[in-house]
């Protein structure tokens, strides 16, 4: 009702007043955000046009158009087979840390998240504040701990380094914690309980679909944690055949600082191109997911 | 002298002990060409690109062996992780890469397996001295030499030529150049440096000046020798008058000043031609080799810089048949595959072969440029030696020396400095420092 008054005065002062559902128009928002778009979009640009480039223009072209020739295919090509295709193999340890480890802290966040949300159990809070006080630890900060904890158990250099602490998520956890709170109506639980569902059950077919946003926002976290992760393979890994990729292009980028070093820069870009596309999919797919489970219990309804 | 003595018995008993139990454990060979024929498994960390071939070459004629040759990082990253599975006992290869400057640091740690008992030290005379002396002391030889740098002067004959600058023969010469080609050009400079210890030690060694000396647990370290004393003196005014690019070597901004003409001349190891040709590749046809800069007008004196050996790993249980491959990659025909795909040799044969001599290099305009750097290994001054704990040593080079670089003291100081953070290391770790 109070609407319906409003609307003639809206109408008449349109573009200074501010309506809901027309937003209004800033130039100074416009130019901001055209910075920041120019700024994140010109390394990624100059990325792929370097791609193209062989060593030799790498150095005596401009950086920001193609060089004399283009060796686009030929760098692929070569970053693919270049010490007997190493970076496959870089690539393929970065899908298995990320599969394993990152899947599995989506896994133990979603377990954990709903478990916290909707059940009461003795501890509760003092589980609350350890998760909470644990989001605050960069885990940069826990690399050389969790370093000594692996060395003393003989794992360090193999797989097990990465996967293992990659499974902890203590955002992940909070953020499905609080997700399922709001997502997930206690009455819908009660009458799947009343209509003899176990507690399996009701996990299974009633929660989890209601918790699908709120999983995939936690998988893209933990996925690009993973996929990034480069100071904990660092210090674990010293054999280049479990190297992440991130690693592998820095041992890559290394090489052209010493005698007898062949200098690769070419196959740096190229690596580096070929190590960022993935991620891209992944968010351009599971994006709309990712903005949904983040609003998911913004606005009280 | 006793302790020396004692550590050679046990390094013995060691060795024997681990040869008796490998015999009895697998029936391996202490005869390296009798351990190739019964086959087994090498690692081998190296970093060098031409291995890759010496390993193919060498796994066709031994089809009972099997390699695996890794890349553990460049440099100091594969020290590190060598380090590393020294410490922990395990995963460690059986054989590694290590550039001269730091093989004190393993023959010191006792991490590297003596040859002498396959007949290394028979192999002296086959090897330029400079290389030699890196991977032995005192007469044990410690792992056999690769490659080697002796110096010499990389330039772009273009830029030369294009501001009309003569062939510096002398350091008083390039002083001069660098002077009139900055004059000529603001955005070029003759030389790049921003602190390099390897470079500035190597000044030293071809000035005559043997700053490091350990003998034992005492280790003498003298930066303001005779030698240390002409380097600091020769470098200070270059960089009063800004004269030296300020570009750290081996950044991708320094591979992009050799290609565009900002840096114009390179005074460094005979292994330079690959690095140049891999990375500099737009380059071809500008540069030129000639001989290092003199102290003095007409003699001819050398140092090395860079280069590297591999070693056998003190706890390999495959030592006779790491030796057989080492022999293969040094002195057989893993040596020859090696230097065609353009290392620089450390065998006096190949250094004097015709062949080898008289290569033309289209890179270098056709320039026979092993006849200068072969002269210049030739020319190395004898004796030199680094720290035990050299690449230690380097990495602290910064802190003091470096500072000149950026003009808040001089090199003598700077040099000083050094020598005390060296002296107060060298102490610490249980040396006698003088």
């Amino acid at each position: 009702m109070a609407l319906t008054t409003l609307r003639p005065a809206a109408a008449r002062s349109r573009g200074t007043l501010h309506t809901p559902g027309r937003p209004k128009r800033s130039l100074l928002l416009t130019i901001v955000t055209g910075i920041v778009l120019v700024y994140s979009l010109i390394p990624l640009i100059w990325l792929l046009i370097n791609s193209t480039k062989s060593q030799g223009d790498l150095f005596s072209t401009f950086g920001l158009w193609f060089g004399s020739e283009f060796n686009f295919f030929e760098n692929l090509a070569r970053a693919l087979s270049y010490d007997d295709g190493i970076f496959l193999r870089w690539l393929g340890n970065t899908l298995l840390y990320v599969v394993a480890g990152a899947g599995g802290a989506t896994l133990l966040a979603v377990l954990g998240g709903y478990a916290l949300a909707k059940f009461d159990f003795p501890g509760k809070k003092a589980v609350f504040a350890v998760v909470i006080g644990a989001v605050a630890v960069p885990g940069t900060a826990l690399a050389v701990p969790t370093f000594w904890m692996f060395s003393s158990m003989s794992l360090t250099d193999t797989p097990w380094a990465i996967i293992i602490p990659s499974l902890i998520s203590p955002f992940g956890l909070y953020l499905m914690w609080s997700f399922a709170k709001e997502a997930i109506p206690a009455d819908l639980m009660e009458a799947a309980r009343i209509d003899g569902a176990s507690e399996l059950r009701t996990f299974w077919q009633v929660c989890l679909p209601l918790l699908a946003p709120g999983t995939v926002t936690v998988l893209l976290f933990t996925m690009v944690a993973t996929w990034n992760n480069y100071f904990l393979p660092l210090i674990m890994l010293r054999d280049p055949d479990w190297f992440p990729l991130t690693l592998g292009l820095n041992q890559w980028n290394s090489q052209a600082a010493t005698a007898g070093g062949e200098a690769i820069f070419d196959l740096v870009l190229m690596g580096s191109l070929l190590t960022i596309i993935p991620l891209i999919i992944a968010f351009l797919f599971l994006q709309r997911y990712w903005q949904s489970g983040l609003s998911a219990g913004g606005v009280k309804e | 002298m006793s302790s020396k003595t004692s550590r050679r018995l046990l390094t013995g008993t060691a060795l024997a002990l681990s040869a008796t139990l490998g015999l009895t454990a697998c029936g391996g060979s202490q005869n390296p060409s009798e351990a190739a024929a019964e086959g087994g498994e090498l690692t081998i960390w190296a970093w060098e690109p031409t291995l890759d071939a010496v390993v193919d070459a060498y796994e066709a004629e031994h089809p009972e062996v099997k390699i695996d040759l890794v890349n553990v990082g460049t440099g100091n990253d594969q020290y590190t992780a060598l380090q590393n599975a020294i410490s922990a006992g395990s995963g460690g290869p059986d054989l590694a890469q290590i550039e001269y400057f730091a093989m004190g640091q393993f023959e010191l740690g006792e991490s590297l397996a003596e040859l002498n008992e396959f007949g290394a030290d028979q192999l002296a005379s086959q090897f330029a001295t400079g290389p030699w002396e890196g991977m032995s002391t005192d007469g044990s030889v410690y792992g056999l030499p690769m490659d080697s740098g002796p110096m010499a002067m990389f330039y772009n004959q273009s830029l030369f030529e294009k501001h009309n600058i003569q062939v510096p023969k002398t350091w008083e010469e390039y002083a001069a150049a660098a002077r009139k080609l900055h004059q000529a050009d603001p955005k070029a400079y003759m030389v790049n440096d921003t602190g390099d210890a390897g470079f500035i030690t190597s000044l030293i060694w071809q000035a005559g000046g043997k700053p490091f000396n350990t003998q034992g647990t005492e280790v003498g370290i003298d930066l303001a020798d005779e030698g240390s004393k002409k380097v600091a003196e020769l470098w200070q005014p270059l960089l009063d008058d800004e004269l030296v690019a300020p570009i750290a070597s081996w950044s991708d901004q320094w591979y992009q000043g050799l290609g565009d003409g900002t840096i114009a001349s390179l005074v460094t190891g005979a292994w330079m031609p690959a690095n140049l040709e891999s990375g500099v590749p737009d380059g071809s046809g500008d540069w030129r080799v000639a001989p290092m800069p003199q102290w003095e007008d007409g003699t001819m004196a050398t140092a090395e810089n860079g280069g590297s050996g591999l070693s056998i790993m003190e706890n390999s249980e495959k030592a006779a048949l790491a030796y057989d491959f080492l022999q293969f990659a040094t002195v057989g025909e893993g040596a020859d595959l090696r230097i065609e795909q353009g290392a620089f040799p450390a065998t006096t044969k190949d250094l004097e072969d015709e062949k080898f001599l008289n290569r033309k290099f289209d890179y270098f305009g056709g320039q026979q440029i092993n006849k200068v750097l072969s002269e210049s290994s030739a020319s190395v001054i004898e004796g030199w030696s680094y720290l035990p704990f050299q690449a230690y040593a380097n990495s602290i080079f910064n802190d003091t020396v470096g500072k000149a670089y950026i003009g808040d003291t001089t090199l003598g100081d700077g040099l000083a400095g050094w020598q005390d953070d060296l002296k107060g290391y060298a102490t610490d770790q249980g040396f006698t420092a003088k």
